[in-house]
């Protein structure tokens, strides 16, 4: 029998309204879980254990006082530490919130508790999101559990880590270029970017307004379109979210996981993210998961988009620059920390000056410099101005995509996970990391990570793009392939890892 | 390689209101200038016929009822400044000194 620990989200909710075990006793399976690993792992930033059981004993005396609980009520839950929490500390793992209490529950954290999730806590990430590693985590990177000093991807490293060694069954990440779902590709866990506008963005701190979005990190395709309705919908804080309806995703993996014959189904090949740049083992998995596909009667269809090319060129000019401008709102006076000059006058400029100097990481800072370079007089129209331009291009070329496809399924990154330091002082390594997850954040449109095969003792996934508001496709689509794929892939040898301990 | 010199790289940062020591005016000049030389072709490939794209969802004119909800606490929230009195947040000096 496999532990309870291993079990999925939908699977431990069975068990809870079955009466076969409690939401206090599974929240300390996971809290002890979380207490034996995290010294090492340093994949949780807070854990609010008083917290989280005091939410599922107020469940379970529900349940014995026979009120009605939404269907997930009393599965523990994790967030990414750029969410809200009233009371709790979060952070966006920077010197600069340590400390900091929100005095207000972001909305994906209301929906949490409306749905009577306990939360575990916060788990690490790159400082204010910018990384593809941990490694700019202000309070130290995050280990991976399917290797020795391997990164967990990123930004959301903690989230993705903490999934993958069960240390909670699924956790809320964010993803403004890929954090979601490459830190999803280098743990085995499924990982997905709604379209944009498909969850609130009210009490995330931000990032980049016009591509972050909130997104699940579950072991199975089906916990995270669950985990996705219950996160998603429209929220009249967020003038960006979505009125109208998306539809079923649970109902949409469930019926991609019973398909067995995929005649009419039409999977786009994007050329330009099928090549060069890849790793052989990446390209294996990714070919045999084609073949397997066309193999139960889909199409497999190559389309080109040439845009694809230069995204990364306009992910890092875009993204700089709404970070300049968001993160102007640390300035040492309403929230976060003071710090005033050693030297000289203090004014509200120098304070301000070396508050955002000595509390922001060299990450944070290079992308603040650069998107105040990208944005300042001289220089907009060849680079902020010209991204923007591309932004069009990518739209125009998923537009051509879909019109002759019905989804694009790509490799979800370059290369399986690599070891702490390996490329964290090559900024262009780095950030090719993500060169396959940033056009689908330029577009709005939804994608996910599915874990599909080993290379090398390590995971390796696909990603799954569909059309603006076509999530439930995605869900659908994502089940087929996870029926395709090895277990091997999403299953980390936690043991193993355990001995290191 | 196109160069950005340290005196742009302290310009920027004034701008931006960060304090950087010597040693991170030269890592950030020299860094700057690879990001921008990879990114500067984007200009080469996009002509000035291509619209610009701002937001990925095209939103026009977002209304809603205006209704009285409550707000933060007060007191929680200036709880949290890193310097409050009388209800209001402190801050230094706005204006330097000759």
């Amino acid at each position: 029998m496999t532990e309870i620990f291993k079990k999925s989200a939908a699977e431990l909710a069975e068990l809870l309204r079955a009466g076969d075990v409690t939401s206090e006793e599974l929240t300390k399976i996971f809290l002890d879980r979380i207490e034996r690993f995290n010294g090492r792992m340093n994949a949780f930033l807070f854990v609010d254990a008083e917290g989280a059981l005091e939410q599922a004993r107020a469940v379970d005396a529900d349940r014995a006082a026979g009120v009605e609980l939404p269907p997930f009520a009393g599965v523990p839950v994790a967030l990414k530490d750029n969410m809200c929490q009233h009371g709790i500390p979060t952070t966006a793992a920077s010197k600069m919130l340590e400390g900091w209490l929100p005095p207000y529950d972001a909305t994906v954290v209301v929906k949490l508790k409306e749905a009577r999730l306990p939360i575990l806590g916060h788990t690490n990430m790159d400082e204010f999101a910018m990384g593809s590693s941990t490694e700019h985590s202000a309070f130290g990177p995050t280990e991976n559990p399917w290797g020795e000093k391997l990164i967990p991807g990123g930004s959301g490293g903690g989230s993705a880590a903490a999934v993958a060694a069960y240390l909670t069954p699924w956790a809320l990440g964010s993803d403004t270029g890929g954090s979601i779902r490459q830190p999803g590709a280098m743990t085995g866990t499924v990982g997905t970017k709604p379209t944009y506008g498909a969850v609130s963005r009210y009490g995330i701190i931000a990032m980049a307004s016009s591509l972050d979005q909130v997104g699940p990190v579950a072991r199975t395709v089906a916990d995270a379109a669950a985990l996705q309705e219950i996160i998603g919908g429209h929220d009249w804080h967020d003038s960006t979210s979505f009125t109208n309806d998306l539809g079923s995703f649970v109902d949409a993996a469930a019926a991609g996981a019973e398909a067995g014959d995929l005649t009419g189904l039409k999977i786009g090949v994007v050329k330009e993210l099928s090549g060069p740049g890849f790793e052989q083992g990446i390209l294996d998995a990714y070919n045999k998961v084609l073949a397997d596909l066309k193999a139960k009667g889909a199409e497999i269809i190559e389309v080109s988009c040439p845009s694809f090319e230069h995204s990364m060129a306009a992910y890092y000019l875009i993204m700089p620059a709404e970070v300049s401008s968001n993160l102007a709102r640390y300035d040492g006076v309403r929230y976060g920390n003071r710090v005033e000059p050693a030297e000289g006058p203090v004014t509200a400029e120098t304070m301000m000056a070396a508050t955002r100097g000595e509390k922001f990481g060299n990450e944070v800072k290079r992308r603040i410099i650069l998107g105040t370079f990208a944005l300042s007089s001289g220089q907009y129209d060849q680079f902020y101005g010209a991204a923007q331009r591309m932004r069009t291009l990518t739209q125009r070329d998923f537009n051509e995509a879909f019109a002759k496809v019905d989804v694009l399924v790509t490799p979800s990154t370059p290369t399986t996970a690599f070891k702490f330091g390996e490329k964290v002082n090559d900024l262009l390594a780095m950030y090719m990391n993500d060169m396959t997850t940033i056009p689908a954040n330029l577009a709005g449109v939804p994608a996910m990570q599915i874990p599909v095969h080993l290379s090398e003792g390590l995971p390796v996934g696909v990603q799954v793009i569909a059309p603006a508001s076509e999530d439930a496709r995605m869900y659908k689509v994502g089940a087929m392939i996870e029926a395709v794929a090895d277990e091997a892939a999403s299953q980390c040898p936690v043991e193993k890892y355990e001995e290191l301990i | 390689m196109s160069t950005i010199s340290k005196e742009e790289v302290a310009r920027l940062a004034d701008l931006a209101r960060i304090a950087l020591t010597e040693e991170q005016l030269d890592q950030y000049a020299a860094e700057l200038a690879v990001v921008s030389d990879a990114v500067s072709k984007l200009a080469e490939v996009v002509t000035p016929d291509i619209p610009a794209t701002s937001h990925p969802i095209p939103l026009t004119n977002v209304w809603r009822e205006d209704v009285v909800v409550e707000g933060l606490n007060t007191e929680e929230v200036l709880a949290m400044a890193p310097f409050a009195e009388d209800g209001k947040f402190g801050v230094p000096a706005i204006l330097g000194e000759e």
